[in-house]
């Protein structure tokens, strides 16, 4: 079987690269068109990763940094599949997550918001789907926090999202909102994104099913990377 | 009514933000949690082929380097071959032969770099064959889409003349913004490669 290209990006879905209310993309988005090419050996392939580039505990941000204790903050299980645009599960895939902590405090060196360090958390976490495209992290509640951009701009809480995929023309970072935060709507970075149906993609219910009794709430968080061509017919990469 | 397509929308990108380094390269925020640190190094020490070293800057459009920005790469060995199952000639590898990383830059400077190997040329469409080159992925704070684009060699200029992506480049001076500049440096070879967001000498950035 050869290998078959991936759909093409929906711009109009993306958010654009320059977003004026969105200060700093200004001078960081190109000004001339992307050049559009067809799909090589280059674009259809990419990074593999197995479970000995991570550890198991490397998924409960409430323990892989608990120096004293537990982290502060409201414990949530976030969970989903990663699929593609056909709705097929990409198995094996590595997802990697960062986050401020429950005061929206970020453990960085460039982080100066006065709210406190917590010192069992780290902010950080990764895991591989399994067979099916499933995934999960335990963690807490991230807090809202301020950043330079107009003099009042708060972020909605949120996680960030990276995912690989099968190739690295598939490759995507994002993040994750929580249901009934009225920050979202407020948020430049968030509306740089055009299509309101776009936005509420990014948005994580609450799933009380998932929640566990006395112990954690749950967000549910599906991502979806681009699809791919059927190998059916011609879509061949190589070929005379 | 037609029926409907039942096709799912990609999830929309957001920008990885200032403090990308704290999920991706945590030791670089300033702290120590994963026994591994992943992308570190691309070739592992067994791969043949021409040891070299690339780095650069990444410009804004007003001219100023971009010091919180992260370059992933994706490459193939020196025989070509992308260590993924669905390169034809996966089997043949090199050993321990990784193909991707991840850099990021000093916070004062801007300056990144990695050491790797060479690649060698890669299958195209309709075997025709691509130049070597490296394929980067490039995100940061401001940047709501990761930008894909590719290095090209400097000495690879019989290469490069024929590649079909170099050639797809309507405004030819523009081809000159994926070209690595290459020196010799203790007596190895590190190659340029300075990345301009926006405005003059703009590089060319790819819709893959
Ligand atoms: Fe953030």
């Amino acid at each position: 079987m050869k290998p078959a290209e991936y759909y093409q990006r929906d711009r109009l879905w993306q958010p654009p690269q320059l977003a004026p209310n969105y200060k700093t993309s200004v001078p960081r988005s190109p000004r001339q068109a992307l050049l559009s090419i067809e799909q090589s050996m280059s674009e259809v392939t990419g990074p593999v990763f197995g479970h000995g580039d991570i550890d198991p505990i490397d998924n409960d941000l409430i323990k892989n940094y608990a120096k004293t204790g537990d982290p502060i903050g409201e414990r949530i299980i976030v969970h989903g599949r990663v699929l593609d645009e056909n709705g097929r599960p990409v198995p094996n895939t590595l997802v990697e997550i960062w986050q401020a902590n429950a005061g929206g405090r970020y453990r960085h060196k460039k982080d100066t918001y006065l709210a406190p360090i917590d010192p069992n958390f780290g902010g950080c976490g990764r895991t591989m789907t399994d067979a099916n495209g499933f995934y999960f992290f335990r963690t807490v509640k991230p807090g809202a926090y301020p950043w330079r951009n107009w003099v009042n701009n708060w972020r909605p809480a949120h996680i960030h999202v990276s995912v690989f995929g099968s190739s690295f023309s598939q490759r995507l970072i994002t993040q994750m909102y929580f249901e009934g935060d009225p920050l979202i709507a407020k948020c430049p970075i968030v509306t740089s994104i055009p299509d309101p149906k776009a936005i509420e993609q990014l948005i994580a219910p609450l799933d009380m099913n998932a929640a566990i009794p006395l112990d954690s709430l749950a967000y549910k968080f599906d991502i979806i990377l681009r699809g791919r061509r059927s190998t059916m017919f011609e879509n061949r990469l190589e070929g005379n | 009514m037609p029926q409907k397509l039942d096709y799912r929308k990609e999830t929309p990108s957001q920008t990885a933000g200032p403090y990308v380094h704290i999920g991706l390269a945590p030791g670089a925020a300033g702290f120590d949690i994963y026994g591994n640190e992943l992308g570190r190094d691309i070739a592992g020490p067994h791969a043949p082929g021409e040891r070299i070293r690339v780095e650069g800057l990444v410009y804004d459009g007003t001219g100023a380097p971009v010091k919180d920005v992260l370059i992933e790469v994706w490459q193939a060995d020196a025989n070509g071959i992308y260590p993924h199952p669905e390169d034809p000639r996966y089997g043949k590898v090199a050993r321990g032969f990784r193909g991707w990383g991840r850099v990021i830059t000093e916070f004062d400077t801007g300056l990144w770099g990695f050491e790797t190997i060479k690649p060698g040329s890669v299958m195209g469409r309709n075997g025709r064959l691509q130049a070597p080159h490296l394929n980067l992925w490039i995100v940061a704070r401001g940047i709501n889409l990761g930008l894909n684009t590719r290095l090209y060699f400097a000495d690879e200029e019989q290469a490069n003349a024929a590649d079909p992506v170099l050639n797809l480049i309507e405004q030819q001076h523009r081809r000159a913004t994926l070209v690595a500049s290459r020196e010799m440096r203790d007596g190895k070879p590190v190659y340029r490669f300075d990345i301009r967001l926006q405005g003059e000498n703009e590089t060319v950035f790819l819709d893959v």
